[in-house]
């Protein structure tokens, strides 16, 4: 199945949810799905018998633009021996993106990672902390707009 | 008598042979720089070739250099990489459960000025002694083994002229 099959029957069941396929990019092929439906397309894509997607191979955040955080999804079937990419688009001052916790169990820890360093929330990720950087840290230092911090714990940070 | 080689001319010894003089100072440094216990703790790619260090090509082990598990039983900890401010305040916790006295040898770039980090590494400390004092800085990025043990005998060097005496009359 290439990515226009699985493209179309995302549509097909999911309608609205599905944003728009981007082909012809200097990066893989990838399908923009909504925020809030993103934890049922990853049932279906795992679940479906022509899709098998078992494994979730990355999680990762992205810095877009001046309004737009991403999450990006890389996954692979181990049975069919494909591969897919999704993203998921936030607006910054409320990024938030449904947990794939329940989906694949390893979201769990890169969900964190994301958050960690840009801030995004995932609903329903049952231990949503830093994962990388104290607990006491403050801000996200992969957003583009990160000021270093002068003094952390009494340590000077800048050289 | 080896020990006789390695001590200097002050040493006197009796045509018996069962007794020498030397002074305090010089017996306790020799006692103190042939058996530098290290603490066992290693950061980054500096750590890699540390260990190179302790292996059996540049052998440690003959300078009387051990690594031990416990900062109570250790002499110099070597500050071998990448310092992150997450770790900096466990290195400074190490720092300070390690008895008197105490030596510390920073090695390699990040650990002595915060290396390739120094501009844009929000999360790194820019130079281990912000938070430790450091008696040997070894440069290199990492070091080669050679200019590991060139700091360590270094440290040695300092070792070989602290004085006991010295300190109590100064108190």
């Amino acid at each position: 199945m290439d990515i226009n099959d699985v493209y179309n029957l995302l549509k097909k069941v999911f309608e609205d949810g599905i944003g728009e396929l981007k082909t012809g990019i200097p990066v893989e092929d990838c399908i923009y799905v909504e925020a809030g439906k993103i934890e049922a397309v990853c049932f279906f894509l795992r679940d479906e018998e022509r899709l098998q997607f078992d494994a979730l191979m990355c999680l990762s955040g992205v810095d877009k633009d001046k309004t737009t955080l991403t999450t990006v999804y890389h996954l692979y079937s181990y049975a069919l021996k494909h591969r897919l990419t999704i993203k998921v688009d936030v607006p910054k001052d409320n990024p938030v993106v449904q947990s794939v916790y329940q989906v694949w169990s390893t979201a769990e820890w890169h969900e964190r990672e994301s958050y960690d360093l840009l801030g995004i929330k995932y609903e329903g990720n049952p231990d949503l902390r830093r994962i990388l950087l104290p607990e006491d840290w403050e801000g996200h230092p992969l957003l583009k707009d990160y000021k270093v911090q002068e003094f952390y714990n009494g340590m000077k940070v800048p050289y | 008598m080896g020990i006789l080689n390695r001590l200097d001319s002050r040493i006197e010894q009796f045509e018996t042979g069962n007794l020498m003089i030397t002074s305090v100072d010089k017996l306790l440094n020799y006692a103190r720089l042939s058996s530098m216990w290290q603490m066992f703790f290693g950061l980054a790619c500096c750590a890699i070739e540390m260990m190179a260090t302790s292996a059996s090509h540049y052998d440690l082990d003959r300078f009387g250099i051990i690594p031990r598990p416990s900062p109570r039983h250790c002499d110099i900890i070597l500050i071998s990489g990448t310092v992150t401010l997450k770790m900096a305040s466990r290195i400074k916790r190490l720092y300070d459960q390690m008895p008197e006295p105490k030596y510390v040898l920073s090695m390699g770039s990040c650990s002595n000025c915060g290396g390739p980090y120094w501009e844009h590494g929000y999360h790194v400390l820019k130079g281990i002694d912000r938070i430790i004092p450091v008696d040997v800085y070894v440069p290199g990025c990492p070091p080669r083994p050679e200019a590991l043990l060139e700091g360590l005998l270094k440290v040695q060097e300092k070792i070989r002229t602290q004085s006991i005496a010295k300190q109590i009359k100064k108190a």
